[in-house]
């Protein structure tokens, strides 16, 4: 396989504190990756830098193999990178519908009426159809997370970053996003999910990252990377089943 | 799939005959109505077109500017430029002012845009107290005492006083309405969805591959031709022309005030506003000083429980809309598969 996104000894630091310390990894097409890590250790920093959001101190971020480390945020999300924030950022003004047009009518480069059939299958996808004409502002917490997962599907990404998206939800809520999550996988877009729901993220990923202090700790099969001694003693007081 | 969107609800059906209706009964005032009547209806119409505009500045770009004023003494100014040094009807100043405005908007944009937030208000004051400052200087268009247009050019809207005053009027009248249809046809176009996006997250527009700043830029341009050219009209209508009255910032005092309190962020809103402002305005201006008092309670009393203005308040409690922006998806044949 090769690598649909790569990033390259990339750093971050804010004032004296480095966030990011020359970090390396690479996404295979197709693949579900997830990162964990202490607060703190620079995994929404990580997804900032490959969205654009924030420029990078140093090193490269490469994408379909393009260098994409000086491209402004819409271009790479029109490249195909989608992302969902931690805090939903939901346009509260607008309804569902109109959400997802705006990923449809910008990010993926089609015209608005082009997109309504796609805006449409994703609202099904991610059961936000009844709710199509809702303003985002009156959704509850699970409704926004689903609004955000579907707003950046609207864009036709090839990568999707998913930012603590089940933090927040219950048990059932968590089973039904991981199932859409899985839906969405098989529909043939790779993901990079940052999560402190263990459990959740271990039954989606092929192979987990742990972050600590800006800095790779750990990376492999997820369950082999769970039972690493040191990862236990940076995650001290996670639970695995 | 089957799924339809739809722009329209009964409502703006109602709304969109009833303001046919009114737009018909408007054009007819010159032949039945007096001139303190239609000079009153001029400037009600240059400053809801005016409200108009920064509504789509501020309540849709996010781009609070109090520097629009600007615009509207250049507009002015460029009016007795074009007419006394170029020789150019009167009337046509109106669109050559929008354009040139525009034009001049550019540069303008690209240091003002440098600015974030507070610092971008802050920024456009500056630039409409440089113009005043500039055009100050010039002692071709009179300096700091101004100057008047000359009687063959106001001769040159039409030879009776009549027939001029009804020219100005239905000028501001086209003026008005060009303004609201053409911000109304640009919110339910494609770039209508980004500047209502950036309008509630500028953060999640942009990693949705909404490009901002061209969003952004493409709104301050659009003002800049709309205040420009209603400069250019309000000074036909005022014939004399001063820095300190063209660059005034009660010009863009006002038209905050009246979108606050009408509604940021909706068409209707800076109808309502300018309703409002003018029926406290005509009978109260006598009082002076208590007029002026009574504004800001009004304008504080509608921040503090109406943040989203009358109209708003009154929106969202009957869900109406009547220049409805909004697509409305309907769902009947949703569930069918390709």
């Amino acid at each position: 396989m090769t690598a649909i996104l790569s990033v390259e000894g990339l750093s971050k630091s804010f004032g004296s504190l480095l966030v990011v310390d020359s970090f390396d990894m690479a996404l295979d097409d197709g693949e579900a990756l997830g990162i964990i890590g202490p607060n703190g250790a620079g995994k929404s920093t990580l997804f900032n830098l490959i969205t654009g959001s924030l420029p990078p101190d140093d090193g490269r971020i490469l994408f379909a193999g393009e260098d994409i480390t000086h491209l402004p945020a819409h271009l790479r999300c029109r490249a195909g990178i989608g992302r969902s924030y931690q805090i939903p950022h939901p346009f509260r003004g607008m309804t569902v519908f109109e959400n997802l047009l705006v990923g449809g009518a910008f990010g993926a480069g089609q015209s608005e009426a082009a997109s309504y059939d796609h805006c449409v299958e994703v609202l099904e996808q991610t059961g936000l159809a009844s709710k199509a004409n809702a303003l985002a502002g009156s959704l509850t917490l699970l409704e926004r997370k689903r609004l955000e997962m579907a707003r950046a599907l609207a864009t036709r990404p090839r990568v999707l970053l998913l930012d603590e998206i089940a933090g927040g939800l219950t048990e059932h809520e968590i089973r039904e996003l991981v199932a859409t999550i899985g839906d969405i996988r098989g529909h043939g877009v790779s993901i990079v999910w940052v999560e402190h729901i263990v459990h959740a993220l271990m039954s989606v990923v092929d192979r987990l990252v742990v972050i600590d202090f800006g800095r790779k700790l750990d990376e492999g099969d997820p369950q082999a990377v769970i039972d690493n001694p040191a990862v236990r003693e940076v995650y001290l007081g996670i639970a695995v089943e | 799939m089957t799924s339809r969107v739809v722009h329209s609800t009964r409502a703006s059906r109602i709304g969109m005959s009833v303001a046919a209706v009114l737009i018909l009964v408007l054009l007819t005032v010159p032949w039945w109505g007096d001139r303190a009547t239609m000079r009153l209806l001029v400037e009600i119409f240059y400053i809801l077109a005016l409200a108009q505009l920064w509504n789509l500045l501020a309540g849709y770009g996010g781009l609070v500017s109090v520097g629009q004023q600007a615009f509207v003494g250049l507009g002015g100014y460029l009016l007795f430029i074009l007419v006394i040094f170029l020789d150019i009807g009167t009337i046509w100043t109106v669109p050559m002012a929008g354009v040139l405005g525009a034009v001049i908007s550019l540069p303008i944009a690209f240091i003002v845009f440098r600015l974030r937030g507070h610092y971008f208000a802050i920024g456009t004051w500056v630039v409409a107290e440089v113009f005043l400052l500039g055009f100050a200087q010039v002692k071709a268009l009179g300096g700091g005492s101004g100057m008047s247009l000359p009687i063959a050019a106001i001769k040159s809207i039409a030879a009776s006083r009549a027939d001029r005053d009804a020219t100005i009027y239905w000028l501001a009248l086209a003026l008005a309405v060009a303004v609201i249809a053409g911000i109304y046809l640009l919110l339910r176009s494609r770039y209508g969805l980004a500047l209502t996006a950036i309008r509630d997250s500028e953060e999640a527009s942009r990693s949705l591959g909404v490009d901002n700043f061209r969003a952004k830029l493409l709104v301050y341009i659009l003002a800049a031709f709309g205040t420009s050219a209603i400069g250019a009209l309000i000074y036909i209508t005022k014939i004399r022309i001063t820095p300190s009255a063209a660059f005034d910032i009660n010009w863009t005092v006002t038209i905050i005030f009246i979108v606050v309190i009408g509604g940021i962020g909706s068409i209707e809103g800076p109808i309502v506003g300018t309703l409002i402002f003018f029926l406290l305005r005509e009978p109260l201006a006598p009082y002076g000083t208590w007029y002026l008092i009574l504004l800001g309670v009004t304008a504080v009393v509608v921040m503090l429980k109406a943040p989203k203005g009358l109209w708003g308040l009154f929106a969202e409690r009957f869900d109406i809309a009547l220049f409805p922006v909004q697509r409305r998806l309907l769902l009947g044949a949703v569930d069918k598969p390709g």
